[in-house]
């Protein structure tokens, strides 16, 4: 008997296809899923997944961390695509908030870069103006 | 002979622009293709884990999250994604355009709006306006990684839970085909219920391992970090199939201009022999 396995990162899909049993390194533990387990989901450690095809065949692939969501006829591993922890997550959020902050007081180059913009549009009006002007005169 | 000077200079300098906008069609050609292929390797996971999600709203949890249920709306995170360059048509207009849109409605509805910008282009644009700008990220390249707009989501989704915002929209161009890009806005948060499947009615929970909060938590913030990282890399794909456009037309537009110009110059040259002849005729006529 066997059971469908899908393995999916945010970036591209890694694995696809039947197996007999799927090895995860739970949070609480290290799982075997056979087909026909009880709905469950739960996180999963960084650590490897192993995929056993047959008995005598079986892949291994490194997940750094993830959700592992088991029903009856379907396994499905959301592997992540970079180790991800509360405090690398909260570093990227300073990072973010500060970005924008600088961004906005660093108003200079942004003003020139308006008062260039209007300038050029002045001259393009002027431009267009004098080819009118132009063309009623020939 | 010194006939047309000036427009002769014009044709070469048009021809020149010519040449650039059609290297840059080309460029933006091929990297088309691998941004869609980027855009399709995306999807299984987009689609898995909605999968999940939808499973999620048959089961019958005991712990009710809280990105699942919807409140009063008081005030609104926006999550606009655009690109970094500009040079593609009116991809980027288009959907700030719509994007306005929206936040008059919510403004006639005193719905406050806290906005977090993906590329240069929203930002220069929503920085320059009077919006409440909490983030941003740009400069991210042709093959962005999650982990780059990780911190803006963070940033909503706290607000989210600390209540400082109701609702979250992501805004970004749909990818229909080469020549359409569609401008979409979709909400996030609270996650909107799916249509039912009846496969899966009946009484029935998952096992959650930790425990259901904790999990649950995690999987939504993936489901979010997916949605947003999906429209970035369909904005992407949306870029590159706008900029081709955009300058295979303004390449032909550069041929017609030369075309013209050319008729310009031709008969200008033909006037001056013509008249030439005329004078040395009526020179030779007057001896």
């Amino acid at each position: 008997m066997t059971v469908h396995v899908d393995i999916v990162s945010a970036e591209k899909e890694i694995f696809s296809g039947l197996a007999e049993m799927i090895f995860a390194p739970a949070e609480m533990g290290e799982l075997g899923i056979s087909p026909r387990h009880a709905p469950l989901i739960t996180k999963l450690n960084p650590g490897e997944v192993r995929v056993k095809v047959s008995e005598t065949e079986s892949y291994p692939f490194f997940i750094s961390g993830g959700i592992l969501e088991v029903q009856p006829h379907l396994v499905t591993i959301l592997a992540d695509t970079a180790v991800r922890a509360a405090d690398i997550d909260e570093a990227a959020v300073l990072e973010a908030k500060a970005k924008a902050e600088e961004a906005l007081s660093d108003k200079s180059g942004k003003i020139d870069f308006a008062s260039a913009e209007s300038q050029l549009q002045q001259a393009v009006m002027q431009l267009r103006t004098l080819d009118r002007l132009r063309k009623r005169g020939g | 002979m010194a006939v047309g000077k000036e427009i002769r200079t014009k044709i070469a300098s048009i021809k020149n622009t010519q040449k650039i906008t059609r290297a840059m069609e080309m460029v933006a050609a091929s990297k088309m293709r691998k941004t869609k292929d980027r855009m399709q390797a995306t999807r299984p996971y987009s689609v898995k884990i909605g999968q999940i999600i939808k499973h999620l709203a048959h089961a019958n949890p005991e712990y009710k999250h809280t990105f699942l249920v919807p409140r009063e709306v008081k005030r609104v995170g926006v999550i606009v994604v655009s690109s970094d360059r500009g040079l593609c048509g009116g991809l980027n207009s288009n959907l700030f355009r719509k994007t306005l849109g929206e936040f008059i409605q919510w403004e006639n509805a005193n719905i406050e709006v806290d906005v977090c910008t993906i590329g240069s282009k929203a930002f220069s644009f929503f920085g320059n306006l009077k919006v409440n700008l909490v983030g941003q990220a740009s400069k991210l390249g042709d093959s962005p990684h999650l982990h780059d707009i990780v911190g803006i989501i963070k940033i909503m989704l706290d607000a989210y839970e600390a209540g400082n915002i109701d609702e979250l929209y992501v805004v970004s161009n749909e990818f229909v085909n080469t020549m359409t890009q569609r401008p979409t806005i979709e909400q996030l948060l609270p996650v909107v219920a799916h249509e039912l499947d009846e496969n899966l009615s009946g009484h029935w929970d998952y096992i959650y391992e930790p425990d259901a909060k904790e999990v649950l938590d995690h999987l939504l913030t993936r489901f979010i970090e997916s949605k947003v990282y999906q429209g970035l890399v369909e904005n992407n794909a949306c870029e590159q199939a706008a900029r081709m456009v955009a300058m295979k037309s303004a390449s032909d537009n550069a041929g017609n201009l030369i075309g013209e110009l050319q008729l310009i110059y031709n008969k200008a040259r033909q006037a001056a022999i013509t008249q030439e002849i005329s004078e040395i005729v009526a020179g030779a006529a007057a001896v």
